[in-house]
């Protein structure tokens, strides 16, 4: 009896609302609905996989690791962008179809996949390497405290989560974006790191920290719960001290 | 042998000097300063003493017959104007995509916004409520002519 408790996990219908683009047939993208069967431990991904595999395997979508650390799988399901990989259908309201789109302010390619390039651009723009003088002969040490300084940026994954919720980087692509700005951060407050200078001095840009508006669309959106209004809101200050 | 790795990345090229800084400082300065200035304003006009019925004619003239008031407007003024201004340029910025129209709008902005600065100073330092030589039945009444 026991066993059987055990055994069965509750299973529903669900209506996936996916926008569909093929390029080499569509001019616009388009919604199409699946009906699928999934169950209470399944995730978007799952039901993404469950059309690919099942009903319609020229579904395109990326993903690579599944569980919340490549950041391959950022889509915008019912207006938020998350990971296909870490949104369970049982949070969703399942009565209602579930809508998933690509995320939005890049081009779309096909189906779920956009153009990365313009983000990947922004985060090269910024420099995201250590930039030491000193001869690397032994290890560089920091203290538990200065590297706690910019803990939190380090957990960028690179989804493009955040970027594209931001209602600025939809209508003006030329910004840099919470992504590129998150990463900065993470080298400037960096005890270790001898570039923050250059990095200040690319951030002050036309296009670059002031065109955030402090939405918090790219706090809510990131799957990794960065704090990324407030790293960028850091940014501002180091710049208007000229120094971190 | 020592390797020599190229520059990975060459900088940005810093295409001009740029206000944002100087922009968004403003904003953040000027908004708690209106905050003050125009309530301020408010209380002492609409509630202090007689309150609004006070409110006349005469009581303009006598309030910008005061360099203190007349310091204060001043300083609604520009400040409101600016950070109006600047407000709606970067709304205009965030969502005209054409550079052409962004152009035409910001330049509208800034030729309307200076046009007001410009015709409020000069009211604020020019006004007369009794000017010479004016009909006597347009003058108010404390006016020495009527």
């Amino acid at each position: 009896m026991a066993e059987q408790a055990i055994a069965e996990v509750a299973s529903f219908h669900v209506t996936l609302m996916i926008r569909r683009f093929d390029p080499e047939v569509d001019s616009e993208p388009k919604w199409v609905d699946y009906d699928v069967e999934m169950f209470g431990t399944d995730r978007v991904l799952d039901a993404l996989h469950k059309v690919k595999w099942e009903i319609d395997g020229s579904l395109t979508f990326r993903r690579s690791c599944a569980h919340g650390v490549c950041g391959s799988d950022a889509m915008r399901i019912n207006g938020r962008n998350r990971l296909a990989c870490k949104t369970l259908i049982k949070d969703l309201d399942i009565s209602q179809p579930i809508y998933i789109e690509p995320i939005k302010g890049l081009p779309v390619e096909k189906d779920l996949i956009v153009d990365m390039n313009p983000f990947y651009q922004a985060y090269k723009d910024i420099n995201p390497f250590l930039m030491a003088s000193d001869n690397p002969t032994k290890e560089r040490l920091q203290s538990p405290e200065d590297r706690a300084r910019y803990d939190d940026t380090t957990k960028c994954i690179l989804c493009a989560a955040c970027t594209t919720s931001c209602p600025v980087f939809w209508t003006d692509g030329q910004y840099f974006g919470p992504a590129a700005i998150v990463n900065a951060h993470r080298f400037i407050f960096d005890s270790r790191d001898e570039g923050a200078q250059v990095r200040i001095d690319i951030l002050n840009d036309k296009e670059g920290v002031w065109r955030c508006r402090t939405t918090f669309n790219c706090t809510e959106a990131c799957p990794r719960g960065i704090e990324v209004t407030k790293a960028i809101a850091e940014v501002k200050q180091a710049i208007l001290r000229g120094r971190p | 042998m020592a390797v020599t790795i190229e520059t990975p990345n060459s900088p940005r090229t810093r295409k001009q000097a740029n206000w944002e800084k100087y922009g968004w400082l403003f904003m953040r300065l000027s908004g708690p300063l209106l905050v003050v200035l125009i309530f301020t304003h408010l209380i002492s006009n609409l509630v202090v003493g007689e309150g609004i019925k006070a409110i006349d004619f005469a009581f303009v003239a006598g309030k910008w017959a005061d360099p203190f008031w007349q310091g204060w407007d001043l300083a609604m003024l520009w400040l409101a104007l600016i950070h109006g201004t600047n407000g709606m340029r970067t709304i205009v910025n965030d969502y005209v995509e054409r550079a052409s129209i962004r152009k035409g709008l910001n330049v509208t902005l800034w030729a309307v916004g200076g046009l007001l600065i410009l015709l409020g100073t000069l009211v604020i330092f020019t006004f007369d409520p009794c000017p010479a030589g004016a009909a006597a039945e347009l003058l108010p009444s404390f006016c020495p002519a009527s």
